[in-house]
């Protein structure tokens, strides 16, 4: 006897064919990353019945393979209000998780390396001073005095100190341990095959069905939609990172830059975990692989800013498979088309911060038919307009 | 036609032999300074010894395995001192990084991957210290460097190469002060039918044992090592016996290393499919006796697919050479292919008993104590991966971090699953395998 | 735990320093083989605080020898000979 890599370690045995016997609930998630296992927790938790059906492993794409980074700064003003909810949530996110995620609200400092990149700044601060976020602009002098290891392109660099950094391959499975605990079922290895209106979804030869459904599979969030006649311009986005051996302790603060082309951030154990550029991935196996070329790229444009990273060893990449969403904003909301169901896929790279309160915010959404957080900008049907998608001074990057 | 070989030990060197007696000059990319792999690692220039002084009975197949890539290296691009890191299949290109620093891109139609092996490492507490290598390690200590890894030297193993080292330190006048061997007698004995596959390997082996116990040394068959003590180096080795009981020895080297594991993270970068082998007890690549996978224009060969030894990768490298040349529509003489199915099949019986008489400890590497630091990179111990909830390694690397380091875990790797199926009471291969991502090996920064 | 050396012990010797030790070598050592058979203990420490490290498979696999040479950047000292002159910054 052997085993065979597609034979999943995990996987459930097979009942031999189509279970007849459908599994009911209130509400069925279609995605296990941060924003769906949210869901389920926060539905759970109010006494929901909770289904949520993952293809592969709970956080094993965008949720689990991206920076870490709990940003405020630097976003679209559309997201701000979900930005700042999410970042209240997060003083509690220990309590939520049920254990460490390695939280770490360190700042995020965004860098200009040249004027026109520290107007960007100056702007942006003007305009989220108005949604009370309180940024520090640090000048040339400035910032060489409090972060000495920056080099001379680093010209200014704005700080929004309450931001900061966990540990993305640790908060989806915590939150599912949590979801789990409060009754709700979450299944793994469960690719959907089948959605029928109602709800009735098969997975695994086994039909789910409940008058609610959560679209929350990311890239693949695309398919669920379309087959409710909602097609969206979703393109698979995978991040490029990769990450050094220990280095001595020298960066506390999350960094980025006004262009996003490369942002990277130091953990205390040392090592310095870098991004910038796309992998390549097949989604439909699903596979992703990071890539040389933007790596290398990365690592020229990290050594630009900190040049003592030059020499360093880069000791390991990945990426994952996000949804980008050509305006860079989520779906968000209930569906046009379908009564019952419900979006929030296509994050397009800086969702991982935003994946408990949006799970909190869909939570609402089905038990009290409201929310506090704007979601207008995020609606699907805004793909829909004659003359498509405004430009946008905004547009946020990927970071 | 671009054909391109990874690897100048046995397997590589008979693949390029073949390859260029067929008209064709491929690229040969060794991440050594020279050819002969670890097998027959060649000491730096300045050491005086002798093949036969440092390759025993198989002096005479090293020397022409050196002769060989003396002779190769004008017919071929080779390019020594450099690293393979990734592999990329979509538009076959590999990346290297030579001897000083620089990457490259190399473009493949064919590429004939010859890795090799490293040591499958024990974890045992204290194994982080100076003092302890590998089995392997020691062996090229001692051939590569003449070196003995200390002055009273404790070698933990099992197999071939337990015996071969040990009888290798004693003729240089340095023998070890205790030598462990995990397979108890009456596993070797069941298994001596199959090795009568290979009569003068079997020999070899008793001969060793012999001369050995001439010289006054002893193998304890069937104990394994537990702890090694000592501030910042290793003081002592504590030790168990085949009855149970313990004893401490006081040595100031301990060389571990349970068989060989191949190095398959190029295959893995290929997207070679892997199959559990319950012989080896390890996730290796698969492909047909002549080296194909199921990756277009990927071929294996060598210890870095399935350990098998030399004998077998110099026959896999010449087949993986005669599938390239068979797959490119030239000719090949089917009676050679035969002749060389034959003899692997021989060994494959031979290699299968010789599994059987000397196994991976995998009962002691899954009761490794909790404060073991399995994983050397990240510091990161046994009782930390038994803590998770995690079903399989990948998780299990997620959560705690083993396997993230320098090395990706390829020193961890099979230990670290056997510690996490026995946490989750399941077969060794339902915790899967690590998988990676490039770099094979870290890349300097620029 | 300083390796003994058994045979050729009449090669060259040749200088290097070990963060700013002078260190006899033997031409044909490695760095690994010259840094342990001096006396010197480590190649490096864990950046764990789980104490000193001096590789372990001899073989550039494990990468647990990485050290640093002046002018070279970092390098494996089991894989990297000794060259006269080299100074050698242990991390």
């Amino acid at each position: 006897m052997s085993a065979r890599d597609d034979r999943r370690a995990q996987a459930k045995p097979s009942t031999g064919g189509l279970n007849r016997v459908p599994i009911t609930a209130d509400v069925l998630i279609i995605g296990g990353g941060g924003a769906g296992v949210s869901a389920a927790l926060h539905l759970a938790k109010r006494g929901t019945r909770v289904v949520l059906l993952e293809r592969g492993l709970i956080g094993g794409q965008a949720s689990g393979v991206n920076h870490g980074g709990v940003r405020q700064q630097g976003r679209h003003p559309a997201e701000i209000p979900l930005a700042i909810r999410s970042r209240r949530l997060w003083s509690n996110i220990q309590e939520l998780c049920g254990s460490d995620v390695e939280f770490d609200p360190c700042g995020h400092l965004k860098l200009a390396r040249n004027a026109e990149q520290e107007a960007d700044l100056l702007r942006w601060n003007e305009m989220a001073k108005g949604y009370g976020l309180e940024t520090t602009m640090l000048g040339r002098n400035a910032i060489r005095a409090q972060h000495p290891y920056f080099g001379e392109s680093v010209i200014a660099g704005s700080l929004l100190a309450e931001d900061g950094s966990a540990n993305p391959r640790l908060l989806a499975p915590a939150l599912a341990r949590m979801a789990r605990a409060a009754g709700a079922t979450l299944l793994e290895h469960h690719k959907v095959e089948s959605i029928e209106p109602g709800f009735r979804v098969l997975a695994n030869g086994q039909e789910f069905t409940a008058p609610i459904l959560l679209n929350t599979a990311g890239f693949w969030g695309g398919e669920v939609a379309a087959r409710f006649g909602e097609p969206v311009p979703v393109e698979s986005l995978n991040p490029n990172m990769l990450v050094t051996e220990p280095l001595p302790y020298f960066c506390s603060v999350n960094v980025g830059v006004v262009g996003g082309d490369v942002y990277l951030r130091q953990i205390p154990r040392g090592n310095v975990i870098l991004g910038g550029g796309r992998g390549e991935s097949d989604p439909a196996l699903p596979r992703s692989r990071p890539l040389p070329d933007p790596g290398f790229l990365a690592m020229r444009k990290a050594i630009e800013i900190i040049p003592r990273l030059e020499g360093a060893l880069i000791i390991r990449s990945w990426t994952g498979i996000d949804g980008g969403m050509p305006d860079a904003l989520p779906v968000m909301g209930w569906s046009h088309t379908t009564p019952g169901l419900l979006h929030a896929f296509g994050f397009s790279g800086h969702g991982f911060m935003l994946g408990p309160a949006v799970g909190e915010i869909l939570s609402e959404l089905v038990l009290d038919g409201r929310t506090d957080v704007p979601l207008e900008a995020f609606d699907i049907a805004r793909f829909n307009r004659q003359d498509g998608v405004e430009p946008d001074v905004w547009k946020t990057r990927l970071e | 036609m671009s054909v391109v070989v990874v690897g100048a030990g046995p397997a590589g060197v008979r693949a390029v032999e073949r390859l260029v007696e067929a008209g064709i000059r491929p690229v040969w990319i060794e991440e050594s300074p020279d050819g002969g792999g670890r097998v027959f690692q060649k000491p730096p220039p300045g050491f005086s010894r002798d093949a036969k002084a440092l390759y025993g009975a198989d002096a005479a197949r090293a020397q022409a395995i050196h002769d060989t890539v003396a002779r190769l290296r004008a017919q071929v691009d080779w390019r020594p001192g450099t690293l393979v890191w990734n592999l990329r299949p979509g538009p076959r290109l590999l990346n290297t990084q030579g001897p000083d620093g620089t990457t490259q891109e190399v473009p493949y139609e064919r590429v004939i991957l010859c890795t090799g092996a490293m040591d499958r490492a024990l974890p045992i507490p204290g194994w982080t210290k100076p003092g302890v290598t590998g089995l392997g390690a020691a062996q090229i200590a001692l051939k590569a460097q003449g070196l003995a890894i200390g002055r009273r030297v404790a070698l933990c193993g099992t197999g071939p190469l337990l015996l071969l080292l040990a009888w290798q330190l004693t003729k240089a006048g340095a023998p070890p002060a205790l030598v462990l061997e995990s397979a108890g007698w009456g596993q070797t004995l069941r298994a001596a039918p199959g090795l009568a596959w290979n009569p003068v390997g079997a020999l070899r082996g008793l001969a060793w044992r012999a001369a050995l116990r001439r010289k006054g040394v002893r193998i304890h068959a069937g104990a394994l090592p537990l702890r090694v003590e000592g501030a910042d180096s290793a003081q002592a080795l504590l030790w168990r016996d085949a009855k149970g009981a313990e004893h401490r020895t006081e040595v100031d080297g301990v060389a571990i290393g349970y068989g060989l594991k191949p190095e398959t993270q190029l295959a893995d970068l290929a997207g070679v499919p892997f199959a559990f082998d319950t012989l080896q007890r390890l996730w290796l690549p698969e492909r047909d006796r002549a080296g194909r996978t199921a990756v277009p224009g990927v071929y294996l060969a060598g210890d870095g697919a399935s350990i098998g030894g030399s004998v077998v990768a110099e026959l896999a490298g010449t087949r993986a050479a005669l599938a390239v040349i068979e797959d490119a529509g030239q000719p090949v003489d089917p009676l050679e292919t035969d002749m060389i199915h034959r003899r692997l099949w021989l060994e494959a019986r031979f290699r299968a008993a010789l599994e059987r008489a000397f196994p991976y400890p995998a009962a002691h590497a899954a009761a490794m104590p909790d404060e073991t630091l399995l994983c050397r990179c990240e510091a990161i111990t046994a009782g930390d991966l038994r803590a998770t909830d995690a079903p399989e390694v990948n998780r299990g690397k997620a959560f705690t971090r083993i396997g993230m380091g320098r090395c990706q875990g390829r020193v961890c790797g099979p230990a670290g699953a056997e510690v996490l199926a026995a946490a989750r009471g399941c077969a060794v291969q339902d915790v899967g395998r690590l998988r990676g991502q490039m770099p094979v090996k870290p890349v300097v920064m620029a | 735990m300083t390796p003994v050396r058994l045979v050729d012990q009449a090669r060259p010797e040749i200088g290097f320093s070990v963060d700013g030790q002078a260190v006899t070598a033997r031409q044909g050592d490695t760095l690994l083989a010259a840094i342990l058979a001096a006396g010197l203990g480590r190649v490096r420490n864990s950046e764990f605080g789980d104490g000193p490290r001096a590789g372990f498979c001899w073989m550039g696999a494990c990468q647990d020898c990485w050290l640093v040479i002046e002018g070279l950047g970092a390098r494996r000292a089991c894989s990297t000979l000794v060259e006269a002159g080299m100074k050698v910054i242990r991390r």
